[in-house]
């Protein structure tokens, strides 16, 4: 099946990117096209025109500012990858990023995209909400900076308004190596669309945990509950497994061809529990 | 749709050409004659139309022809020739990698994309660089072993898979043990005769009418192989969105 017709801009800034989706009527953005150009394929969505951000150079960005590490939207998988600052400063998003698609799809698809098509099982999006990280949306008339818990408010909907473009992530950098946990579970080891996956981040303080879950609910969640149970100070193993039931209650998974909602949501305390385990146990065994 | 003019650098030989917005890079390529990058899922998820662009190897159904305007492309058969193949490319030949042909274009791209990086994979760190690269015959053990016998004769010969070939795979031949037969040739010559000039791409006759893709592109449909390919329909089910 032929791609359907669609008119295709390029802009050099972002600037003229914002102005473009403004004025153009049915215009959405286009980061790596993983997702979009394969939704149009398959007319699963349509658009009239199409505003490429692949030239908009600042938009690729990695960057440490004022006190957070900034990905900009455009930076693909694969950039993320090879980031020094990401392992560093996030290395359990590194630690997903690992598992995302395959090798090909990750030289284009973008973090941006990723969170911007609010997919359930979007590979980053755990991991950030973990990070307690924030989406930056630039639109004509100035910048604005949602919680990513905040972000998504279902399948494939965000509070992205039309005239606005994601234009970078912004994940909050503690002091020392935060302790994380990162699990997910797909059909198999490589190039899979995450089942369930789940992700836990503590700062080094010992301070409280962020727990976050995907696949297994209309958006990316954090295990509220989960979090609260723990608190600050030392865990117990009772504590943990605690927790992980609660987080497993929180889980409002469905069936679909990749697993039951009764399998994803045992699945989902199962994956916490080792995932708070790792936290427990200063949480860099894997993936670092 | 306005069609526009983009240039192409693809085996180191420049293409100008005319073609609409939603043209792909995979549409494009095999328009000009590079028939050895395979149309198989459309959409990413079988590696069958994997080149290098500008270095990185991607799919190329999910890369806009536009945005490839000004890039160079590598595709399998610009990284060696029947003549002069690439390391990669003989072992493939040599370890039986290959069966029916159709997915290993985008698989030795793949494995080129690997070596590059990584000179010494573990089995683990093969199986995951071809994760996206789908083999129908199955042959997925001998696929591996080829990749192995790549790094092993690569570090062998001294010489990196970066340093070992240019981008049309001139030099491959200076790490290479010459097989005499080109019977199980990695070639993606679409069933032809092995032919000595084959690296140079068929492309004259694009660069002679800009108009041409356009038209060829519809030909090509006609021979779609994704007609043969079994339905990848993982990212179709639709039933959590999670698309």
């Amino acid at each position: 099946m032929t791609l359907p017709a669609f008119e295709l801009f390029r802009p050099a800034t972002l600037d003229e990117a914002l102005q473009i989706l403004a004025e153009t009527p049915g215009a959405a953005p286009l980061g790596g096209g993983t997702c979009l150009l394969v939704d149009l394929r398959h007319r699963k969505r349509s658009v009239d025109a199409l505003v490429d951000l692949g030239r908009i150079e600042p938009l690729r960005a990695i960057r440490i500012d004022d006190g957070a590490l900034v990905l900009g939207a455009m930076a693909t998988i694969a950039d993320l990858l090879d980031s020094p600052q990401v392992m560093e400063s996030a290395p359990v998003l590194h630690a997903a990023c690992k598992t995302f698609a395959a090798p090909l799809v990750r030289n284009r698809a973008t973090l941006g995209g990723n969170i911007a098509h609010a997919s359930p099982a979007a590979d980053a999006a755990p991991p950030l909400l973990a990070l307690d990280a924030e989406v930056e949306l630039q639109s004509p008339t100035g910048t604005r900076r949602l919680p990513m818990a905040d972000f998504f408010l279902a399948p494939c909907q965000t509070a992205r308004t039309d005239g606005e473009l994601v234009t970078a992530i912004r994940i909050p950098i503690s002091n020392g190596t935060p302790s994380w946990g990162y699990e997910k579970i797909g059909l198999r080891k490589a190039d899979a669309i995450s089942v369930v996956s789940a992700a836990a981040v503590r700062g080094q303080d010992g301070g409280t945990v962020r727990i976050a879950l995907g696949a297994v609910a209309p958006v990316p969640i954090r295990a509220r509950a989960a979090e609260e149970r723990l608190g600050s100070g030392a865990w117990s193993a009772a504590d943990i497994a605690e927790a992980a039931r609660l987080a497993g209650e929180e889980a409002r998974p469905i069936d679909d061809v990749r697993g039951s909602a009764a399998y994803r949501k045992r699945q989902a305390e199962i994956l916490v529990r080792r995932c708070l385990k790792r936290v427990a146990e200063g949480g860099e065994a894997r993936g670092a | 749709m306005e069609r526009k003019p983009i240039r192409l650098t693809v085996n180191e030989r420049t293409h100008d050409v005319v073609c609409e917005p939603n043209a792909t890079l995979l549409d494009v390529l095999r328009d000009l004659g590079y028939t050895d990058v395979k149309s198989g899922c459309e959409q990413g998820d079988c590696g069958a139309c994997a080149v290098m662009l500008d270095g990185k190897a991607v799919n190329s159904c999910l890369v806009l022809a536009w945005q490839a305007d000004g890039c160079g492309i590598v595709t399998n058969r610009g990284l060696g020739s029947m003549d002069a193949p690439h390391v990669i490319q003989e072992a493939f030949a040599d370890s039986g990698g290959v069966q029916c042909g159709f997915c290993t274009s985008g698989m030795v791209i793949a494995t080129k994309a690997l070596l590059d990086r990584n000179p010494d994979p573990t089995e683990d760190e093969i199986r995951e660089a071809l994760s996206g690269n789908l083999c129908r015959c199955t042959g997925y053990g001998q696929i591996i072993g080829a990749v192995r016998l790549a790094a092993a004769r690569l570090n062998d010969s001294g010489s990196s898979p970066a340093s070992s070939q240019s981008e049309d795979g001139r030099e491959a031949d200076s790490a290479s043990r010459l097989r005499v037969s080109g019977d199980a040739s990695p070639h993606g010559g679409e069933g032809r005769e092995p032919d000595p000039t084959d690296h140079v791409p068929a492309s004259d006759r694009a660069a002679k009418d800009d108009g041409e893709a356009s038209s060829l592109r519809e030909e090509g449909r006609e021979h779609n192989p994704a007609d043969h390919v079994p339905v990848f329909d993982e990212q179709a089910d639709g039933g959590d969105g999670a698309c």
